[in-house]
């Protein structure tokens, strides 16, 4: 068991991180240059080989940098309906998608081209118009597609289960991503600002809930890199530990927002400060796809539904104490 | 990254599943906790048993009867001994704390004296930390410890000490300068539990069990060659107690959960649960599934880098809390039927006994208060609250 990142991995987030400080708003084109859109693509449709686990440090990076574009709905939700000629135009940057799961498109004002599911299938939309609605988070804009037609079959819709795994393990990854710079900038401030000649810091009723923001940020990313291994690996456990990850991560990042906010008191509740968008983007992954409810009922109805050990039995054994 | 079992961890795995199934004495599995856990014979004989199969001290070096093995295999080993429900080896504190002190600060002569016994259950240990005026505040401790004719003498109380009515030995912290105060002045000392003027009484706790003792001290004569560190030094030797209080928990305690959220999983198939009931299973099952991929991360930290990384700070606090959710959702499952005692109570009164003894989850081994306060202060880095 070794559930630790190759010092390749750590290389790829270092300049991720590095990169995205520098660029917050870099192009499709410039995300192809540093091969961050071939990842997970195979070498020979153009890619690097790699697997989702890459794949999952950048969404982590891309969700702290609130990036506004078309990866997630490229490289989150389309990419397993590709076959490998378009494939290989992702690999270059040639080219981006979204899919329309439904009504509400995610990316649509930068995705070059649009895939939707009808019937047993996933196809290419050909024509149509798009209209960017106004959102809440001005980080991944959501709009509608009307008209147009199927044109290009991309993929069975037996696709659809590993797309969602794979989206849900995205979200919960920048979820991951958003938490922890949100508790960043509430630590920072806890440990500077003064009130009542001591650092607020100091007080319990302030440093508690930020250590309650930590073990959430923790628990938050434990589950969305498990997710991401089954993603990468095809483990069998993948569907179930994404919509796990999905559903505690997008809860924890609003609620590590929502803490954060409160712990920089006014400040934090202006446009001064980018709390407010790394709240909005935590409530805009929450939003997103299948609510926490309903993926936990989801969970619920496969673990009631599947043989255990009965409950006769008596305890295990409790922890042991000192004195 | 790959969260499976290498193939010599499987083998690992796979062999000591093996042999609890066939080595754990049926009337063992699951044993009830309480005053009448360890007393009897047959809780020494399974401990000697896992000692004689070199299941106990697996990440001791060889030097000193242990297994000289990787990290993994204790994680592994937590792992099967609480989904097998067995009984941990009834030398918890030796083996969990005083061994790991006595191997960090003890003498060649120490090591030789006490830690095989330890491991072979032919010896029990206690802890004598807390004291009825220092609990979480551990440096307020006044046992007293005064130099006299090659002895120090004993004199005080400490409480919450499991084992100490079947103990042979207690790591013992005292106060040896009567004018010094908090940290300096602190000596830490192997006791014997049979010497005289040593008394212990039982503690009677919510669930109506006595688990825990008070232990008296009065002129007890210590040899001045169990002082293990050195005089007045005795905070840096607790200190080291203490993370491996911690540091080795995490494992167990995630299984532990597991085990409980199958039987809570059971009972809800049993009696039926609503949605909203439905709602926080699965909510429970999922931060299971959180702490125990935050354990495997905090190991692989451990096994690259020989430090634990810092998130495995959180496994108790966030054990104990789950713990009391679940059994209190457990009691709410159960309806009316969780107010009866235990021959009236379904199951025979495990969820009760459960619920009730979850109360003390988050007082134990470190307060969730001060746990919290660990977090904020050494992990984020904010300010010392005192």
């Amino acid at each position: 068991m070794d559930f630790t990142f190759t010092p390749e991995q750590d290389a790829l987030r270092e300049q991720a991180r590095e990169f995205l400080t520098a660029t917050p708003e870099p192009t499709w084109a410039q995300l192809a240059e540093l091969g961050w859109t071939g990842v997970s693509i195979a070498e020979e449709d153009g890619g690097a080989g790699l697997t989702f686990v890459e794949e999952a440090v950048l969404f982590e990076e891309l969700g702290r940098a609130l990036y506004h574009g078309p990866y997630f709905a490229t490289m989150g939700l389309t990419l397993p309906a590709l076959p490998a000629d378009l494939r290989a135009e992702v690999a270059t940057g040639e080219t981006s998608w979204t899919l329309a799961l439904g009504p509400l498109v995610p990316d649509l004002d930068t995705a070059e081209r649009v895939a939707i599911v009808g019937g047993d299938g996933i196809y290419e939309l050909e024509g149509g118009e798009r209209e960017i609605l106004a959102t809440t988070d001005s980080s991944r804009p959501l709009g509608v597609v009307r008209g147009g037609a199927p044109g290009r079959r991309l993929a069975d819709s037996g696709v659809l289960a590993e797309i969602e795994s794979r989206s849900q393990t995205a979200l919960a990854l920048e979820a991951s991503g958003v938490a922890r710079l949100a508790l960043e900038d509430a630590i920072e401030y806890a440990s500077s600002r003064e009130q009542f000649g001591k650092k607020i810091g100091v007080y319990q009723a302030v440093s508690h809930p930020l250590a309650d923001s930590y073990t959430r940020v923790e628990l938050s990313r434990s589950l969305a890199l498990w997710a991401a291994w089954c993603v990468a690996t095809g483990d069998p456990q993948a569907a179930i530990a994404a919509s796990a990850a999905k559903a505690y991560a997008g809860e924890s990042a609003v609620w590590v927002c929502e803490t954060a906010i409160q712990s920089l008191g006014g400040i934090g509740f202006t446009w001064e400060h980018r709390l407010h968008r790394l709240y909005k983007r935590a409530l805009a992954i929450e939003s997103f796809g299948p609510s926490g409810t309903r993926l936990r009922a989801e969970i619920a109805a496969s673990l009631l539904s599947t043989d255990g050990v009965s409950s006769e039995s008596p305890e295990p054994v409790s922890i042991a104490q000192g004195g | 990254m790959d969260l499976r079992d290498t193939p010599e961890e499987a083998t690992f795995r796979a062999a000591l599943r093996a042999w609890l199934e066939e080595n754990l004495p049926a009337g063992l599995q699951g044993h009830r906790g309480g005053a009448t856990r360890f007393d009897g014979p047959e809780m020494r004989e399974w401990s000697r048993a896992l000692y004689d199969a070199g299941y106990v001290g697996l990440t001791w070096p060889e030097e000193y009867g242990g297994g000289s093995a990787p990290y993994t295999h204790q994680a592994i080993f937590l792992e099967e001994m609480a989904r097998a429900e067995a009984p941990p080896h009834i030398g918890v504190i030796g083996i969990g704390m005083a061994g790991p002190t006595i191997i960090a600060h003890g003498t060649e002569e120490q090591k030789a004296r006490y830690l095989q016994p330890l491991l072979s259950a032919e010896e029990i240990w206690c802890q004598g930390f807390s004291e009825p005026g220092a609990g979480s505040d551990l440096a307020g401790v006044r046992t007293s410890s005064t130099l006299d004719d090659g002895h120090f003498v004993v004199n005080g109380q400490k409480v919450w000490s499991s084992f100490a009515h079947i103990a042979d030995f207690c790591i013992l912290l005292t106060r040896s300068d009567p004018d010094s105060s908090r940290h300096a002045g602190l000596t830490y000392l192997i006791v014997d539990m049979h010497a005289p003027g040593v008394e212990v009484r039982p503690l009677r706790q919510i669930t109506g069990e006595a688990e825990f003792n008070e232990i008296f001290f009065s002129d007890v004569r210590v040899p001045a060659k169990n002082l293990l560190g050195e005089v007045g030094g005795g905070w840096q030797v607790a200190m080291t107690t203490l993370l491996h209080e911690r540091g080795t928990l995490g494992f167990a305690l995630q299984a532990q959960l597991e085990v409980q959220i199958r039987k809570l999983v059971a009972l809800a198939r049993d009696r039926g649960a609503d949605p909203l009931q439905r709602d926080r299973i699965a909510r429970e099952w999922i931060e299971m599934q959180a702490v125990r991929y935050t354990n495997y991360r905090s190991l692989s930290a451990l096994m690259k880098t020989g430090m634990p990384g810092p998130e495995g700070s959180i496994s108790k606090l966030v054990w104990s809390e789950a713990n009391q959710r679940v059994t209190k959702l457990a009691l709410e499952i159960l309806g009316p039927d969780s107010a009866l005692g235990e021959e009236n109570a379904p199951y025979g009164g495990y969820w009760q006994y459960q619920q009730l003894r979850s109360r003390g989850n988050t007082i134990e081994a470190g307060t969730s208060e001060v746990l919290r306060n660990i977090v904020a202060e050494r992990v984020l880095g904010l300010p010392y609250s005192r």
